[in-house]
């Protein structure tokens, strides 16, 4: 799992664990039924207060990303949930703003930014996988 | 917030109106300080801010000239023997007798604390990386740290006490210096009591600071009180100003023309309220870091 901490920006630092598991989870780069590391072990990793990586825990099981089990150990919930939809959605939004800030700036209209995703698209689209996949 | 005391539980360390005065230098000028167990507890601030001063009276290696210290509900200068035996210390100068090779370190230290625990011990040295037959005088500065962080920790200290304790060392070292803080005060009650200028580090690993200056303690709380109280909003007014106006809350400024910003204490709400009132918009509105709530308070 890879989580980045910046104390740089004033994010508290829950907040930063809490995005970036999100992010992860709505990117599918952490599965339904994947398990988080125990709060003590990524503590140790990222250098920060355990309490801190607990307050993050707390918050992402009350968002409903994650539950606890009886057994001990926390884990990924099952992500066809409408919130993780609304996560999904939160997360773009949070790049596309910056995006048409620039664009305002450089006076590139919204249709030319419209066109511009879709040529990127079409370019990225991952043809190669897709055949593998197939395959 | 329900954290300010986890525990009914007396506090490690209380100290109250203590003043220490060098001279005519004032050291400590009536300081009150509450260290509520278990937890990580940053003290942050200047140098000469009194920080290694008031370490010094809390290891009872400097008697209160006037208000009173207690540890673990101890005087440590009339009780040393119960309150040093449960303190592990690593000292900014690392203080280490320089003839001892490693393992006559350990042995020595081993002999003042009952509950040396030899495999932690043993541990830590492999860990670490420490040759047992290296003489202390040859280390170099990072394992002459980590030397100092293992006679510190083998006894498995209620109270950690670590003053300054990345200072001048590698990245590397830092890491294994605050990795030693999570893994301490994983362990159930634990305390650690350590201060730094280092505020990236006390931001990543402390429960509660406390910002010590001019040997006072202007402001102690826990991490997210910190947080959450101080915000950096900028204000653009409709005309620009050769002076900014006051706002409620703010503790510094700065900025020119119609632009200005401010670092606030305070409700989010009540200051965009207050912005308002004063005829001008808030275009940004953003937390700040430890640093910049640091610099705030000690350079109004």
């Amino acid at each position: 799992m890879q989580i980045h901490i910046s104390t740089n920006d004033g994010v508290p630092i829950y907040l930063q664990v809490v995005n970036q598991i999100k992010y992860l989870v709505a990117a599918g780069r952490l599965a339904a039924g994947a398990e988080l590391p125990p709060i003590r072990t990524l503590a140790e990793t990222l250098i920060v207060n355990p309490n801190t990586i607990a307050r993050a825990y707390r918050e992402l099981e009350m968002a409903g990303i994650v539950e606890k089990r009886r057994t001990a150990g926390t884990y990924v919930t099952d992500q066809g949930s409408p919130l993780a939809k609304r996560e999904r959605t939160k997360i773009l939004i949070e790049r596309i703003d910056p995006l048409l800030a620039d664009a305002r700036h450089m006076d590139v209209s919204i249709d030319d930014v419209i066109k511009l995703v879709h040529q990127r698209f079409t370019l990225l689209k991952p043809s190669r996988l897709k055949e593998s996949n197939d395959g | 917030m329900a954290d300010s005391f986890p525990s009914a539980a007396p506090p490690i360390v209380e100290i109250q109106r203590l003043t220490r005065q060098f001279g005519i230098k004032m050291a400590l000028d009536e300081l009150s300080l509450v260290v509520p167990r278990s937890g990580v507890f940053g003290l942050i601030g200047g140098n000469g801010a009194g920080k290694t001063t008031l370490i010094r009276h809390i290891l009872g290696m400097l008697k209160a000239q006037s208000g009173s210290v207690k540890v673990f509900g101890l005087n440590p200068v009339e009780q040393p023997v119960g309150v040093l035996g449960r303190i592990g210390y690593l000292s900014e100068e690392r203080d280490l007798p320089n003839w001892m090779r490693v393992q006559e370190l350990m042995s020595y230290t081993q002999a003042f604390y009952p509950q040396w625990d030899d495999g932690y011990a043993e541990e830590l040295r492999d860990a670490f990386d420490l040759d047992p037959k290296a003489r202390i005088k040859n280390l170099s500065r990072g394992q002459r740290a980590r030397a100092g962080l293992l006679i510190a920790l083998a006894h498995r200290p209620e109270l950690l006490v670590l003053d300054e304790p990345s200072s001048g060392l590698d990245p590397v070292v830092r890491r294994d210096i605050l990795g030693a803080i999570i893994r301490t005060i994983a362990d159930e009650g634990r305390t650690v009591l350590f201060s730094s200028h280092l505020l990236d580090e006390v931001e990543r690993v402390a429960d509660r600071v406390a910002i010590i200056h001019h040997g006072r303690i202007l402001l102690t709380a826990s991490m997210e009180e910190i947080k959450e109280s101080h915000r950096k909003m900028t204000l653009r007014f409709s005309q620009a100003m050769t002076q900014p106006p006051g706002l409620v809350g703010a503790l510094s400024c700065n900025g020119a023309g119609a632009e200005w910003t401010y670092v606030c204490n305070g409700e989010a709400e009540q200051l965009r309220r207050a912005a308002e009132a004063l005829g001008a918009s808030v275009v940004d509105d953003s937390a700040l870091t430890l640093d910049e709530i640091f610099i705030s308070r000690v350079k109004p």
